[in-house]
């Protein structure tokens, strides 16, 4: 439930959607967003947080503040 | 816009009135004919530039009418490409994934994105305006290969729409391996790779990072996987017969001096055709290289490394390096009268049969041209001199010298000496003749770009540039007006010689030419 796209810095590319093991990212208004209901951080899929990996704009997959951190929720239960 | 006028008998007309929406398909697709009669030698008459002479015939069955390669087939068949593969698995130095401007014609740039759907309307809708388009590609604005399912579902609805069309596809090489045995069973018979280094220590200066199995791998590592992936790609194309040219971004400082060894590595794998293109790296593209100063070749360093690697392997001087959207003859760009919107609006009839009398007429052109060109070279015979003159051509296609110099948007380059006539490359310019008045800094942009030829050959030229040129050195020749390029070239250079020969002319070596970077696409 952790991460967000930066509207603004968004390309639209849909690297980041092709990559999302949740099927958390869609697409709106030819840019991209996850929705943070779906999000896992990639934990327990992949070592690299995807969207983050594949997104070709640095600092456009950030963390969502506004969301508990889901890796904090993981190792804790 | 520049307008073809391709053919004086052109048998489909290329604007039609658009109005309603559908889509008919006509006859069937023709059995693409050989190249006709034959010179004497057994050589094809309508050769590429080396002919098809030393060509396996199943090759150049699939290249002569490629533009992309075969240099002789690009002054009369067009390609697009279609926009359909937005995400990229590498990060290039010289590309920047934000940039997007209509007035540019550079790789990675488009206007809009097409779903495979619409993108498949637009190439029936394309080859019915334009029946000398016979090519399709699929070159980004990312990687094709990154985005597979719609690649390869376009790929599907074009087969199965315009089945006469060739599909091509230009990657990164990253993800090519694991494709290959797709590429093969869509009939996807030629496959660019961008290979521009094959050293990961000159790599980690190109690339800041890949993307491979779900993990962002930056600096050498990424290079080192990015070159193995490449030359497994490229040995899986040969073996398959799947047609492959190489294109390398020269980046002076960093990979010129390489580019030997990359030309040797990848011919030992079975490329086809070496394409080394000049860095675009000017700044407001805000590109790495952009932004840090890194600059690109000058035409006279490009033609030296092509002309180093030419004893290796074919070069491919005819690049464009255009958009991921491109369509029309190589040198202009059509796309914007093939928007969606505009598309939607559009009555389309895909009528095999008339884009097949078409290209006939267009291979009867081209026999002409190559037997014009046989017929001058005869006068030459005998002729022994070292002097090689490079002579810029102001050309709207068809070979022939048929622009208006005020006109051009670029500026075909030929080196001609007693072996005969040989296109060399092209030059971009700023248009100099805007609504009828020339501007002073425009021709100044088209001397500086070609600086380097002795004379340039147009259809027509105003008084006051005529005598610009002159001062600079370069003599404008109006007298081939609408006659082919290289029979003229030839003609010219014999004038030439006799004049140095009986003392009227001393000849002169030129200097150095500009490559205009980035350049506007319409008028």
């Amino acid at each position: 439930m952790a991460y967000k796209i930066v509207e603004s810095q968004c390309t639209g590319c849909s690297a980041c959607e092709l990559e999302c093991p949740n099927t958390a990212i869609y697409e709106k208004n030819g840019l991209f967003a996850i929705n943070p209901k779906k999000c896992t951080e990639c934990i327990g899929f992949f070592e690299q947080p995807q969207c983050v990996s594949a997104c070709p704009i640095d600092d456009t997959c950030i963390i969502d503040e506004s969301y508990p951190r889901y890796a904090a929720k993981e190792l804790t239960s | 816009m520049a307008d073809l006028a391709l053919l004086s008998t052109t048998l489909a007309s290329r604007s039609k009135p658009l109005a309603g929406i559908k889509i008919e398909v006509s006859g069937q697709p023709a059995k693409q004919g050989g190249c006709g009669t034959s010179s004497a030698g057994g050589k094809a008459s309508c050769g590429s530039a080396a002919g098809q002479g030393d060509l396996d015939p199943e090759i150049w069955e699939k290249v002569k009418n490629h533009p992309c390669y075969s240099e002789e087939a690009h002054h009369h068949y067009a390609r697009m490409h279609v926009a359909v593969a937005p995400a990229c698995n590498i990060q290039c130095n010289y590309c920047n994934r934000k940039y997007d401007c209509s007035n540019e014609s550079r790789p990675g740039v488009v206007s809009e994105r097409l779903t495979p759907e619409q993108a498949a309307r637009k190439v029936v809708a394309v080859a019915s305006e334009i029946p000398q388009m016979t090519v399709l590609g699929i070159a980004g604005p990312g990687d094709p290969l990154a985005n597979p399912d719609k690649t390869f579902k376009t790929f599907e609805l074009i087969a199965s729409q315009a089945p006469d069309i060739k599909l091509c596809l230009s990657t990164n090489g990253l993800a090519l391996p694991d494709y290959v045995k797709q590429i093969k069973d869509f009939n996807v018979d030629h496959v660019t790779i961008t290979i521009n280094m094959v050293d990961p220590a000159v790599g980690e200066r190109i690339y800041p990072w890949v993307f491979y199995k779900h993990k962002r791998y930056r600096g050498r590592d990424a290079a080192k996987i990015l070159t193995e992936r490449q030359m497994e790609g490229l040995e899986a194309l040969t073996a398959n017969k799947i047609l492959c040219k190489v294109n390398s971004v020269m980046i002076p400082g960093i990979n010129d001096e390489h580019m030997i060894e990359v030309n040797r590595a990848v011919k030992s794998r079975g490329a086809f055709l070496h394409n080394i293109m000049p860095l675009i790296s000017e700044p407001e593209h805000g590109t790495y290289f952009g932004l840090n100063g890194q600059p690109g070749p000058t035409a006279q360093q490009l033609k030296a490394l092509q002309d180093r690697c030419e004893g290796e392997m074919n070069m491919m001087r005819h690049c464009r390096q255009c958009r991921a959207d491109a369509v029309g003859l190589l040198g202009e760009d059509r796309s914007a009268e093939f928007t969606t919107e505009k598309i939607e609006q559009m009555s389309v009839v895909y009528d095999f049969e008339s884009r097949r009398q078409y290209q006939q007429g267009v291979e009867d052109q081209r026999q002409a041209k190559v037997a014009a060109k046989q017929a001058e070279m005869d006068t030459l015979a005998g002729e022994l001199s070292d002097i090689k003159l490079l002579i810029a051509v102001a050309t709207k296609g068809g070979g022939k010298v048929n622009e208006h110099f005020g006109h051009a948007h670029e500026f075909q380059v030929y080196e001609v000496s007693t072996a005969g006539a040989k296109f060399v490359g092209h030059r971009r310019v700023d248009l100099y003749c805007q609504g009828g008045f020339g501007e002073e800094a425009a021709l100044e942009t088209v001397i500086r770009a070609i600086n380097d030829c002795h004379a340039v050959f147009v259809a027509k030229i105003g008084a006051c540039p005529k005598d610009e040129l002159k001062a600079a050195g370069i003599e404008p020749v109006d007298r081939y007006a609408h006659e082919f390029i290289e029979k003229s070239a030839i003609s010219y250079f014999r004038e030439y010689l006799a004049k140095v020969k009986s003392g009227d002319l001393v000849h002169t070596d030129r200097g150095d030419a500009a490559i205009r970077q980035g350049a506007f696409v319409a008028a």
